[in-house]
């Protein structure tokens, strides 16, 4: 180890240029150096003797702000809760946040910063696919550790990457087995946001619904992000009469979309309407009277009776406002600290490496997590249980479904 | 050697401004920034293609265009299209349901690889793509405008809506063009590794020499007499169009290389960033564009690389600074610079600049009169 770390930093100095040619190979050696004589970090992370850094990444600014907002929030929280507990490996952890600001390429920017100059240990961050896609190269190519939130189309599995989130079929095959039997529906009409993941994710479904439900697909729409026109789906809608509408239309679209299909008088009297996009942050656009007696399926509602939610609701008003909502993704965010202290702690080390190997054992498990019990897949995704939940005037959601623990699986057999 | 002075630098300011500008992207930039921040340095200077293009465009045929992304974007797609099949082998896909194929095709159903996709497994066809297309693309949608006479206001109204056209398509057809995620994960140019540190150097400097070399080309341009009937059509069109000249023409011609020279920047971006996404394309990186060309000065080359320089090092250094002000920060960049200095930063330099250079000569002539001039004085003082 002790040769490989001065290569590896002789190797970096081989392509510094000019004058600060010494300074920088005295600086490495005196990094690497000092860092042998700590096993916590033989990597040259930005780790002291009493605090670690790490890195939060989201959108602060620009169309996802709104989404991202909460996941960060959440983070900031718990990694407030484990400073308050004494940090991890006797370390406070210390935040670099960057703003991603909406655009894929300045998540790819400044997860490159993040990594290379201010050598974080672990970053929080990303929240669209697309933004993950952008940084996923920069983490590989300079072996970072990146936690990542949201819930997914899944067909992704880093070495450098821990989903938090569901993978598509954790969040979509219950939902659909759920809604069959309970509602008797046969007929679906899906409808989604045209990208990647309402894509991926309606192949996953209609795959469910013809070859496992026996049901049919009568119609499956897509429109652009951002669009605000639902009054032709609207019409094939209601001509084809599905039993149910499967939907993912995302971000502000969502608020549209509501509100037009109650302007044409579709709602939960006579329509059941099953929704995979929609947490408490987007309710909080839409206006829980236009989504009453709707359901989404998601792993977390803020309404979830059980000690840890209660105790995590109430720090999250304590700290963020009374007002704040709190939804899916933002409790998938919150327990990324969570599992990264539950990581280092049984690596003994912040080094990525180790840190992942540790985490690809399978049985790193978290029994506070908000949400229930989660484990931690050998695959990089999460155990998580899914639940149904039956939208309220008050913009909160009655669990009416619960699942068995699901086991993550990125790259369905038979549904891709 | 005249030749070259005059035409290919612009005489003595041009020339001055040229070493000035060569000396501090090739010189000084390389040995005082570490390789991430130089890594920037090189994206920025990709958008300064842009710029520049946009003052052969905008600041002297008088041309605005809000579509300059549309180029760009055409030329990273190009660069991208190559490297995303290189990537793509059947041995790095196996985990697909069709191996072979770009990763987002196999998300999206398609099983085989579109034809449109076929040519860009060469390199010499890509290469060629990336400068014929977007010039040629250009050039139908010049004809199909300036022959009809359609201009300013209209012209700009096009553009932008070209480039809002382009973007749905490549977000909607995301099965052939991987849609909003754009297209990622490039890693290798005939086997080479492009996120290397010794890749990164390369291609910072290859790109700072296309930069040059573009400028030099567009200082040839101006120059010529082709470059004073562009004046001329910009101040007076209907006057040139009178005198004999096919005014469309030449307004086509100057659009063309214009997009030429986006496309290449475009394709350096993806050299040196490794993906390529919509998000390039649309209206705001367009308008960013004329931004840069804007604060830059739109009448000068040299300017329009440092305008470009100054506000992607703002939105870098402000958005890591200030995370959650800096988009105000840069609202006031842009409101100072249009309200104090509406020539942009060429515009400061020809204003204050002779200040600079007035103070120097002062100071050469003292040198002179007191250094000098005493010397025999001295000397004779010495002796005596």
């Amino acid at each position: 180890m002790k040769a490989t770390s001065v290569i590896k930093s002789l190797t970096r100095f081989e392509f510094r240029r000019g004058l600060l040619r010494v300074v920088g190979v005295s600086a490495f050696l005196l990094a690497s150096l000092s860092a042998q004589a700590d096993s916590a970090n033989t990597t040259g992370l930005a780790v002291t003797d009493d605090t670690v850094t790490v890195g939060i990444l989201h959108s602060l600014t620009g169309t996802m702000a709104i989404s991202e907002t909460g996941a960060q929030e959440a983070e900031k929280l718990a990694i407030k809760q484990i400073n308050d507990m004494g940090g991890i490996l006797g370390r406070q952890i210390k935040v670099i946040q960057e703003d991603g600001a909406s655009d894929w390429p300045t998540f790819a920017e400044k997860s490159r910063k993040l990594l290379v100059k201010d050598k974080v240990a672990a970053v929080f961050g990303c929240w669209t696919s697309a933004s993950r896609k952008a940084a996923l190269p920069v983490f590989e190519k300079e072996n970072g550790l990146l936690y990542y939130p949201t819930f997914y189309e899944g067909l992704e599995q880093s070495k450098n990457v821990i989903y938090t989130g569901q993978e598509a079929t954790q969040q979509i095959l219950d939902g659909l087995n759920w809604v069959a039997k309970e509602k008797g529906a046969k007929t679906f009409y899906l409808i989604g946001s045209d990208y990647i993941w309402p894509r991926t994710s309606m192949k996953i479904a209609r795959k469910h619904i013809e070859n496992v439900l026996g049901g049919k697909v009568v119609g499956e729409e897509y429109k652009p992000l951002g669009n605000t026109q639902f009054g032709s789906v609207i019409n094939k809608i209601r001509l084809k009469k599905p039993d149910v509408i499967y939907a993912a239309v995302v971000g502000g679209s969502n608020v549209a979309w509501f509100k037009q299909l109650k302007a044409a008088g579709i709602t939960s009297k006579k329509q059941t309407l099953l929704t995979i996009s929609v947490t408490e942050d987007e309710v909080l656009g839409i206006g829980g009277e236009n989504l009453e007696g709707f359901y989404s399926i998601m792993k977390y509602f803020q309404s979830q009776d059980n000690p840890n939610n209660k105790a995590f609701v109430k720090a999250f008003k304590e700290m963020w406002g009374d007002d704040s909502v709190i939804g899916d993704v933002t409790q998938a965010a919150y327990l990324g600290p969570w599992l990264w202290k539950a990581a280092v702690e049984k690596a003994g080390t912040f080094d990525v490496d180790k840190v992942v190997a540790v985490s690809e054992m399978g049985d790193i498990e978290l029994t506070t997590a908000p949400e229930g019990y989660v484990k931690l897949h050998k695959n990089h995704h999460l155990w998580s249980v899914a639940r149904v939940g039956k939208w309220n005037k008050d913009g909160q959601a009655t669990v009416v479904y619960e699942s068995e623990l699901l086991e993550p699986d990125p790259f369905p057999a038979g549904y891709q | 050697m005249s030749f070259v002075y005059e035409k290919l630098m612009g005489g003595k300011s041009g020339l001055t401004g040229f070493i000035i500008l060569a000396t501090l992207i090739l010189v000084i930039f390389p040995t005082f920034l570490d390789l991430f921040r130089l890594n920037l340095v090189g994206k920025y200077l990709t958008y300064a293609f842009a710029a520049v293009s946009l003052v052969l465009l905008w600041g002297y045929g008088g041309t605005l265009s809000l579509g300059q992304g549309i180029f760009f974007g055409l030329g990273g797609y190009g660069m991208a299209m190559f490297l995303k099949l290189e990537a793509s082998s059947p041995e790095n896909t196996a985990i697909q349901s069709t191996p072979g194929i770009p990763d987002f095709m196999d998300w999206n159903q398609i099983t085989s690889l579109p034809w449109f996709w076929e040519p860009f497994n060469s390199f010499t066809f890509t290469i060629l793509a990336i400068l014929i297309l977007p010039a040629a693309f250009a050039y139908l949608v010049g004809a199909a405008m300036f022959k009809r006479r359609v201009g300013g206001v209209y012209f700009a109204i096009i553009t932008q809506v070209i480039a809002v056209i382009l973007t749905v398509l490549i977000v909607g057809q995301q099965g052939f063009t991987g849609g909003i995620n754009g297209i990622t994960d490039l890693r290798t140019l005939h086997g080479w590794d492009i996120t290397s540190n010794n890749a990164k150097y390369i291609f910072y400097f290859v790109n700072c020499f296309l930069l040059l070399g573009v400028i030099v080309l567009s200082r040839f341009i101006l120059t010529s007499k082709f470059g004073r009937l562009l004046l001329a059509m910009r101040d007076k069109e209907d006057r040139v169009r009178f005198s004999g000249y096919d005014v469309s023409n030449f307004k086509i011609f100057i659009f063309c290389i214009a997009a030429l020279i986006s496309a290449i920047g475009g394709a350096m971006f993806t050299l040196q960033v490794g993906f390529m996404s919509p998000s390039f394309v649309g209206i705001v990186p367009s308008i960013e564009m004329v931004i840069f060309c804007a604060i830059g000065g739109r009448m000068s080359l040299i300017g329009a690389v440092y305008g470009t320089l100054l506000i992607n090092f703002g939105k870098t250094t402000f958005s890591e600074s200030f995370p959650e002000l800096w988009l105000f920060l840069m609202g006031g960049l842009f409101i100072s610079v249009v309200m104090f200095f509406p020539n942009g930063l060429a515009g400061i330099w020809d204003d204050y600049g002779h200040y600079l250079t007035d103070r120097l000569k002062q100071l050469k002539d003292k040198f002179t009169t007191v250094v000098l001039n005493r010397e025999p004085k001295q000397l004779a003082e010495d002796a005596g």
